[in-house]
């Protein structure tokens, strides 16, 4: 379309690339079937509020990842130090007594994110395997410490004495998990809205310009390391957000969120939908915790063999994961439909 | 005095195993660039076969290994041309998705076929003496010692002195003027990648005793095998050796002077030297 005029300087930008950039950020009906989705789970599932609440933590999770890894092409394989740094964080908080969930909540992002501040700024002029090895060597520095630092962390067997006092004063933690799954619900929210807020400015836009190619970024004076250290602050923030609301939900902290089997499976779901798209993060938690729940209660071996046949199958041959496939197919469809109609 | 001797020999001698190891995935990645998580994936399998040629045929000790090493290394060519070679042009995330669906698989196999008990390793006869060199080391610690010192020797005077070790030098430096000059690199990083895995298989074999073999042990060792290759400098014979050396000795030590801080020792060093020197020891910049 822009290729069959000829532009002088001068001209305005055609019409249509006014519209288009303008209308990027509306909100389309499509946007409010995830959150329509979870609140019917609510209603129609009462039972499996506890799957539900993984489901939306993981989401969460999945979303901070996609930030650095899908937006700005940072790999790492230990993002879940931020995670289990926010967890932690709301534990102690809530042992010592001050177990208030939206202050563990708001201290645990803010103890995430100045981690993430300050060792992404250390970090951060690595690439390649050296840059993966720091995020995996910080991650195992953190096990490590939180393995031996017993008395805080309750070591190996996990942080238990948690007290969460009610949300806002006025919900109770119930059995069922109703109040921990709307807390969850909502949060997730906030942690989208900001998300999306990022992706869709021009900040978002020159991330992906970095990923592509920074050198480039850097020649036209983008300030490319400032910008990966703020978004990666960011989502380290966002990242202890959902550590913190697992813990605080659970009200227990598992040693394992700080494994690289964890931060791993993160990555894992975040490919099998797509990394770099928006909704990616909410279709591949759903389907991976739900498989696991089926398979690995049928025979953990079976699954893990499977998971590492799909996952060796979406990088060989389905590219972009399953949104990617799903992209295909509209173009193909939508080609399809042009020939049909000339 | 025989303490430091005890752990600088008992170091030397994980530190050996890692090399050998571990020289592979550095030479690899090296040559190819493709993040291979899944390194030790050979090393395991090398350790399973070499305990079935033992147990199963009732090969001798030696044999098992070396026949194990070199079944390992012929398996792992049609694995590269079927699965990695389509995925060199891949971006890091996709090369380590993939290499960890790969130590999934391999996880799976095992424990459906080995079953998830660490096998049991029983030094062989002829080793089962003691040698007291200032401390009394088992004989089986110090042939591991002699053998990653040969396997050193090996690799040097292949990559320094022969005709191959050039052309590979020259591809690990700058791969399209290699090409440009007419060394065969798809040739000669499929062989690389199989000395690499037969490598691997044999130190898996080898250090049974110190690294049991068991189902998950591709991800036990990820980690330090990983430290070895990245503090060592990828595409480097020596650097992985200081590395190795380095690293097998400290958390010796590490674990007998200080026991509470552990691992973590070796976590924050290996931080710290990549921090001065990002490209590793003995990488090239």
């Amino acid at each position: 379309m822009l290729a069959d005029r000829t532009y002088s300087r001068g001209d305005a930008p055609p019409p249509q690339a006014i519209a288009d950039i303008v209308n990027r950020s509306r909100l389309r009906v499509a946007d409010f079937v995830p959150w329509v989705v979870a609140l019917a789970s609510f209603f129609l599932f009462p039972r499996s509020l506890s799957l539900g609440t993984e489901v939306l933590v993981a989401v969460l999770f999945v979303l901070s990842i996609d930030l650095v890894v899908g937006y700005a092409g940072i790999v790492t394989l230990g993002h879940g130090a931020f995670f289990g740094l926010g967890a932690y964080c709301a534990g102690v908080l809530a042992v010592n007594g001050f177990g208030d969930p939206i202050l563990g909540l708001m201290l645990a992002a803010v103890l995430a994110g100045v981690a993430g501040l300050v060792s992404g700024a250390i970090i951060l002029r690595a690439q390649g395997l050296t840059l993966m090895m720091f995020t995996l060597g910080t991650l195992l520095m953190l096990e490590e410490a939180a393995n031996r630092a017993g008395r805080l962390t309750g070591g190996s067997d996990g942080l238990s004495d948690m007290v969460v006092k009610p949300l806002l004063g006025i919900w109770d933690w119930d059995f069922f998990g109703r109040t921990g799954y709307c807390y969850c619900l909502v949060v997730l929210l906030f942690g989208f809205i900001v998300v999306r807020t990022i992706v869709m400015s021009p900040f978002g836009r020159s991330l992906r310009g970095i990923r592509e190619n920074a050198a480039r970024m850097e020649a036209i004076g983008a300030p490319v390391r400032r910008r990966l250290i703020v978004v990666y602050a960011i989502s380290a923030a966002l990242a202890g957000t959902a550590g913190a609301v697992n813990a605080e939900v659970h009200q227990f902290v598992a040693l394992n969120v700080l494994s690289f089997e964890f931060s791993a499976s993160g990555l894992i779901m975040l490919i099998l939908a797509g990394p770099g798209r928006l909704y990616g993060a909410f279709i591949g938690p759903p389907i991976y915790i739900i498989a696991s729940h089926q398979l690995a209660v049928l025979d953990p071996t079976y699954w893990v063999f499977w998971l590492g046949v799909v996952l060796i199958a979406v990088v060989m041959f389905g590219r972009g994961g399953i949104l990617g496939i799903a992209d295909n197919l509209i173009a193909w469809s939508r080609a399809g439909r042009k020939k049909r109609a000339p | 005095m025989s303490i430091a001797i005890g752990i600088l020999l008992n170091g030397l001698a994980s530190a050996m195993i890692l090399y050998i190891i571990a020289v592979g995935l550095s030479v690899t990645m090296g040559i190819m660039r493709f993040i291979n998580l899944a390194h030790c994936v050979f090393a395991m399998a090398g350790g399973y076969l070499a305990a079935y040629l033992i147990q199963g045929a009732g090969i001798p000790f030696a044999f098992a290994i070396v026949l194990a090493a070199i079944l390992v290394a012929l398996l792992s060519i049609p694995i590269e041309r079927l699965l990695y070679a389509p995925l060199y042009a891949a971006s890091e995330l996709e090369q380590a998705l993939f290499s960890i669906g790969v130590m999934f698989v391999a996880v799976a196999i095992a424990r459906y076929f080995f079953g998830p008990a660490p096998l049991s390793f029983t030094v062989p006869e002829a080793l089962r003496g003691q040698i007291d060199l200032g401390s009394v080391m088992p004989a089986y610690r110090i042939l591991l010692i002699v053998v990653g010192f040969v396997v050193f020797a090996a690799l040097w005077t292949l990559v320094e002195t022969t005709s191959i070790g050039r052309k590979l030098r020259a591809t690990v430096e700058n791969r399209r003027v290699a090409e440009v000059v007419g060394i065969r690199c798809d040739r000669l990083m499929l062989l690389t990648f199989a000395l690499g895995t037969g490598l691997a298989a044999l130190g898996g074999a080898l250090g049974a005793e110190i690294m049991p073999i068991r189902p998950n042990y591709a991800f036990d060792q990820l980690n330090y095998v990983l430290i070895v290759v990245a503090v060592g400098g990828m595409g480097t014979l020596t650097g992985p050796f200081l590395a190795a050396l380095l690293l097998g000795i400290a958390d010796t030590a590490c674990k007998y002077f200080l026991p509470e801080v552990g691992a973590f020792f070796i976590f924050g060093a290996m931080v710290a030297i990549l921090l001065w020197r990002p490209q590793g020891l003995l990488g090239r910049a």
